[in-house]
């Protein structure tokens, strides 16, 4: 099977999360995936794309995510590319949920779920580009 | 447009707020603002009902996070009942339900109010 790419580029604002989750849903589900491992892809590209937004550009809506699904014969894997500030993976230890409510804080939540829904998720920067790749094997 | 939309309703002196749609960063500040009026009328017994919530992502989490300590610290609780099996998955990823009442039903989580608090 040859790799086959689908791709959608939002504005860096939370208002096209909706629409990042229907086009994940729309490739994975075609693609043969079951509803449940669609429904945690939607999930972790929504929160890797959100960081995206509210970390890597600070909330400014300005800017572009470019968000490409590559489906291989054995793989679903999602990429999403910024320009924006670099995500620094070492600020994420273990997540300690009694420590987490007693901080008060409401996020940083998300690359714990990517990482328990997704088989590999990966972080580099090359230039100027910041690159997330969350990565679904086949069963 | 937002598909989030949150309903209140009082049972005796719990406040029930009633989720419906898909709970995001973007609709998530609406929690947010739920949670901060039932503070405002000094109301801390908060019951959520997530029977129509058909979607949670961390921020959504967060939210719960935030004002939980505070919620308790007040004498009250927030509890969260009738989730769909999709959504409170999420929740149990992050093991929310060792911090959280979440039960299956609203009467079960207005019983849970109404027990006596047991002494540590």
């Amino acid at each position: 099977m040859a790799l086959t790419e689908h791709t959608l580029t939002i504005p860096s604002s939370t208002r096209y999360l909706e629409e990042v989750r229907q086009f994940v849903s729309k490739h994975a589900a075609a693609a043969n995936f079951s509803a449940s491992v669609v429904e945690h892809m939607k999930i972790a590209v929504d929160e890797a794309c959100t960081n995206v937004i509210e970390h890597a550009y600070a909330g400014e809506g300005k800017h572009a995510v470019d968000i490409a699904i590559i489906i291989s014969k054995d793989k679903l894997t999602v990429r999403i590319r910024d320009h924006g500030r670099a995500f620094d993976e070492k600020d994420f230890s273990e997540l300690n949920l009694i420590e987490y409510a007693r901080s008060r804080r409401a996020g940083g939540l998300g690359v714990h779920i990517m990482r328990r829904l997704m088989d590999r998720v990966e972080f580099r920067t090359r230039g100027d580009v910041n690159e997330c790749c969350l990565v679904k094997y086949r069963d | 447009m937002s598909n989030f939309s949150v309903g209140f309703r009082t049972k005796e002196d719990i406040r029930i707020l009633d989720l419906n749609g898909e709970l995001d960063a973007h609709t998530a500040a609406e929690l947010e603002a739920a949670i901060q009026k039932c503070q405002t009328d000094n109301c801390h017994r908060i019951l959520i009902n997530g029977s129509n919530l058909t979607y949670i992502s961390s921020a959504g989490l967060g939210v719960f996070m935030a004002y939980i300590e505070d919620v308790r610290d007040n004498g009250g609780d927030i509890k969260i009942a009738a989730l769909q099996p999709k959504v409170y998955n999420v929740f149990d990823l992050l093991g929310f339900p060792m911090l959280f009442d979440i039960v299956d039903t609203e009467e079960q989580a207005v019983s849970k109010f109404q027990a006596p608090v047991e002494k540590q």
